[in-house]
C-alpha cells in the first residue's frame, strides 16, 4: 500500500486528518449529545444559563439527586406509552420485509432469466415509480382508502409500504440475481426441473446475501418513513416517527420536550446496532447501483 | 424463461406496484379536477308575528343523491390548478401589471404560496446538491488516506447521519442549534447577540435546513466515491507521478475524471432526492419561514379538513417536477442498456 512511490507530504497527510476528525465530530458528536442530554432535565438539556450544566447536570442533581435521570424515558415509555408505537413499528417492519422480499425476489429472479425486451421497459417502469415522491402517492390514496373504509389499519400502511418498496427492491435483486450464473438452473431444468423448482432448489440456497441486503434496505424505508404511516395510521396505531412528530405539538405547551428527546434516542439507537452489524453490506447496497453504472 | 413462467413470477409485485403507485398516480390526476360537492342547501322562510327569519339547512337527501350520480365531484378542469393556492394566474398577472420592477414582481410572487415553496425548494436542491457532492467527495479523499484500521470506524460514524430517519436526524440537530441549545449558545456567542435566534430569522432557517440537508446526504455521495476510489488505476497514478505531477494535478487529471461517472449518479439521485424534502421542516418547525412543495401537499391532507383537491393538484405539479429532474437518469439506463445489448 505505502510504496515510496504513493507516500503523502506531511502536511497534506496533516489537512486530511484534520478534515477528518472535523468531519467525524459533525456525524456522531449531535448522537452523543443528545443521547448524553436524555438522561437530564430539561434545563440542563436546554442551558441557557451555562452551557457546561449540559455536562455535568447541575439542575437534574438538584432535582433528582444524581446528575443522570431516567424521567424522560419513563414519561415517554410509560406515561406516553411509547411501547405501543414501538410495537407497531417492529409489525410493520416485520411484515415489510417478509413480504415484500418475497414477491420481490420472485419478480428479481424472474426479471433477470427472462431475455424478452419487455424485461427493460419494466425496469424503467419500475425507475420512474421509484422517483415518484411518496406524499403525492398518499394523496392519491386517502379518499379511496376513506370510501373503502380501509384507512387507520395497520396491514392497509403494510402493503402500501410494500408496494412503494418493490420498485427498488427489483432493481437491487435483478442485478443481484443477475451475478448469479444461469447456468445453474439451466442445469437443473435439463434434469426436469420446472423453472418454479430450479428456483426453489437451486437459486435459494445461494440467494441470502442478496437478499439480505435488500431486505436491510426495505427495513430502513419501512422504519424511516414518515409520509405514509402519518398519513394512514389513526393515533391509536401510530409507528414510532409520527409518534414523535406528535410528541412535537403535544409536549413542547406542557414542557415535556425530555419525552420527545428520549423517544428520539429510542428511535436512533435501533438503527445504530444495525449499522454496526451491516456496514458491509449497507455500503455494497449503496454502491451497487453506482459503480455498475 | 416462458411469458407464462414470467408472468406468474413477476405478477404478485406487478400487481402490487399497478394498485398502489400506478392507480394512485392516476387518481391524483383525477381529483385534482374534480372537486367535492357542496352540500345542497334549503332554505326555509320562518315567517311569524315578529319578522320573518331565513333557516338554511343542509338537504342530506339531495346532496347523497349528488354524490351517488357523480361519485368523483364537480368538474372544474384547470380551475383548481390557476386558484390562488397553486398557479395563482390572476394573482401573478395583477403583479406584473401594477409592480413596476421586476424586484418587486419578485416580492409579490413570494406571497403566494405555491411560488414560495418551489423558490425554496428550488434553492434547496441546487444549493445542497453541488454541496454535498463537493462534501462526500472530500470525505472519501480522507477517508482512503487513512489506515487500513481506521476506515472501518470512519465509515460507520459517516453513515450515521443518513441512515437516521431523516425526523429524528433533524430534530437532533434542532435541539442543538436552537437558541437554548449547545450551537445555538454558541453561535450567539460568537456573534455577540444574546437575542440571534434561527427560529425568528427566514435567512438563518434556510441556511440551517440547507446543512442539515449536506449534512444527511453527504455520506451517501461519499460511499459511493470511497467505492470508486478502490478502482481507481494504480499504474496510471504511478506514472503520472513519475512524469513529475503534483498531489493536485493527479486529483484533477486522474482521480476526477474516474470519479466523473460516479457524480453524474450522484447527482441526478440527489436532485431528485432534495426536491422532495418535507421531514426537515417540520423537524426544525420552519413552516413558517420555508415551505417545500411536499410540505404543502402534507399540510393539506393533514388536519381536520382534508383538502384533497388541492393536494391532488400540488402533487400533479410535484410529479411534473420530478418527471423533469428524472428524464436524465432514464436517457442514461436507456443508453446504459442499448449499450449492454450491443
Amino acid at each position: 500500500m505505502s510504496s515510496v512511490a504513493t507516500r503523502k507530504p506531511l502536511t497534506v497527510q496533516l489537512a486530511l486528518s484534520a478534515f477528518m476528525i472535523i468531519w467525524l465530530i459533525a456525524a456522531a458528536f449531535p448522537f452523543f449529545w443528545t443521547l448524553w442530554g436524555s438522561f437530564k432535565v430539561e434545563l440542563d438539556f436546554f442551558s441557557i444559563a451555562d452551557w457546561t450544566n449540559a455536562i455535568f447536570g447541575r439542575n437534574t442533581e438538584a432535582t433528582f439527586g444524581s446528575p443522570f435521570t431516567g424521567a424522560g424515558y419513563e414519561g415517554a415509555w410509560v406515561q406516553e406509552e411509547f411501547w405501543r408505537n414501538v410495537f407497531n413499528t417492529f409489525i410493520v417492519c416485520l411484515f415489510v420485509v417478509c413480504t415484500s422480499l418475497t414477491i420481490g425476489t420472485l419478480g428479481g429472479y424472474a426479471l433477470s432469466r427472462s431475455g424478452f425486451k419487455y424485461v427493460f421497459w419494466l425496469l424503467i417502469i419500475a425507475l420512474i415509480f421509484r422517483a415518484m415522491p411518496q406524499i403525492t402517492l398518499v394523496s392519491g390514496y386517502l379518499p379511496v382508502f376513506f370510501h373503502w373504509n380501509i384507512w387507520g389499519y395497520l396491514p392497509t400502511a403494510i402493503i402500501v409500504l410494500v408496494a412503494i418498496n418493490q420498485p427498488f427492491t427489483l432493481w437491487m435483486l435483478h442485478s443481484f440475481f443477475e451475478s448469479i450464473p444461469k447456468e445453474l438452473d439451466e442445469s437443473a431444468k435439463v434434469d426436469g426441473c420446472t423453472q418454479f423448482q430450479a428456483f426453489r432448489y437451486v437459486i435459494i440456497p445461494v440467494m441470502w446475501p442478496g437478499v439480505i441486503t435488500t431486505g436491510l434496505f426495505s427495513f430502513l424505508l419501512a422504519y424511516n418513513d414518515f409520509a405514509v404511516t402519518a398519513l394512514v395510521l389513526q393515533e391509536s396505531n401510530r409507528t414510532m416517527i409520527p409518534a414523535i412528530a406528535a410528541f412535537l405539538g403535544t409536549t413542547q405547551t406542557e414542557g415535556n420536550v425530555m419525552f420527545a428527546v428520549a423517544a428520539v434516542v429510542s428511535a436512533t439507537a435501533p438503527l445504530f446496532v444495525l449499522v454496526m452489524f451491516f456496514q458491509r453490506q449497507i455500503v455494497s447496497g449503496l454502491t451497487a447501483g453506482a459503480v455498475k453504472g | 424463461m416462458k411469458h407464462s413462467t414470467f408472468f406468474w413470477f413477476f405478477a404478485p409485485t406487478g400487481l402490487a406496484m399497478l394498485i398502489f403507485i400506478a392507480a394512485p398516480i392516476a387518481s391524483v390526476l383525477v381529483q385534482s379536477v374534480f372537486t367535492p360537492h357542496e352540500p345542497v342547501i334549503i332554505e326555509a322562510e320562518n315567517c311569524g308575528p315578529f319578522g320573518c327569519t331565513t333557516e338554511t339547512t343542509i338537504d342530506q337527501d339531495a346532496t347523497q343523491a349528488l354524490r351517488d350520480a357523480e361519485p368523483l365531484g364537480r368538474f372544474r378542469g384547470f380551475d383548481i390548478y390557476f386558484d390562488r393556492g397553486h398557479l395563482a394566474v390572476a394573482e401573478v398577472a395583477e403583479a406584473w401589471r401594477t409592480s413596476d420592477s421586476l424586484g418587486a414582481f419578485f416580492g409579490e410572487l413570494g406571497d403566494l404560496p405555491f411560488y414560495r415553496a418551489m423558490a425554496f425548494t428550488l434553492t434547496y436542491t441546487f444549493v445542497c446538491t453541488p454541496a454535498l457532492i463537493a462534501l462526500g467527495f472530500v470525505i472519501a479523499i480522507s477517508v482512503n488516506a487513512l489506515h487500513r484500521s481506521l476506515r472501518g470506524l470512519a465509515i460507520f460514524f459517516s453513515l450515521l447521519p443518513m441512515i437516521v430517519t431523516p425526523l429524528v436526524g433533524s430534530l437532533i440537530l434542532f435541539w442543538m442549534i436552537d437558541s437554548r441549545g449547545v450551537l445555538g449558545t454558541f453561535i450567539q456567542y460568537l456573534a455577540d447577540d444574546p437575542d440571534l435566534s434561527i427560529k425568528a430569522s427566514t435567512p438563518l432557517m434556510w441556511i440551517a435546513l440547507i446543512i442539515y440537508g449536506i449534512w444527511s446526504s453527504a455520506p451517501f455521495a461519499f460511499v459511493v466515491f470511497y467505492a470508486g476510489l478502490q478502482t481507481v488505476p494504480q499504474d496510471t497514478i504511478e506514472s503520472a507521478k513519475i512524469d513529475g505531477a503534483s498531489r493536485w494535478e493527479q486529483i484533477r487529471y486522474i482521480i476526477i475524471p474516474h470519479l466523473m461517472p460516479l457524480v453524474t449518479f450522484v447527482a441526478l439521485i440527489q436532485l431528485m432526492d432534495n426536491f422532495k424534502v418535507f421531514e426537515p421542516i417540520l423537524g426544525f418547525t420552519a413552516q413558517a419561514h420555508a415551505q417545500s412543495l411536499s410540505w404543502i401537499i402534507f399540510n393539506d391532507l393533514s388536519g381536520e379538513t382534508r383538502q384533497l383537491s388541492a393536494a391532488a393538484a400540488t402533487s400533479v405539479m410535484t410529479i411534473v417536477c420530478v418527471a423533469i429532474l428524472l428524464s436524465p437518469v432514464l436517457i442514461r439506463t436507456w443508453r446504459d442498456f442499448r449499450g449492454r445489448a450491443r
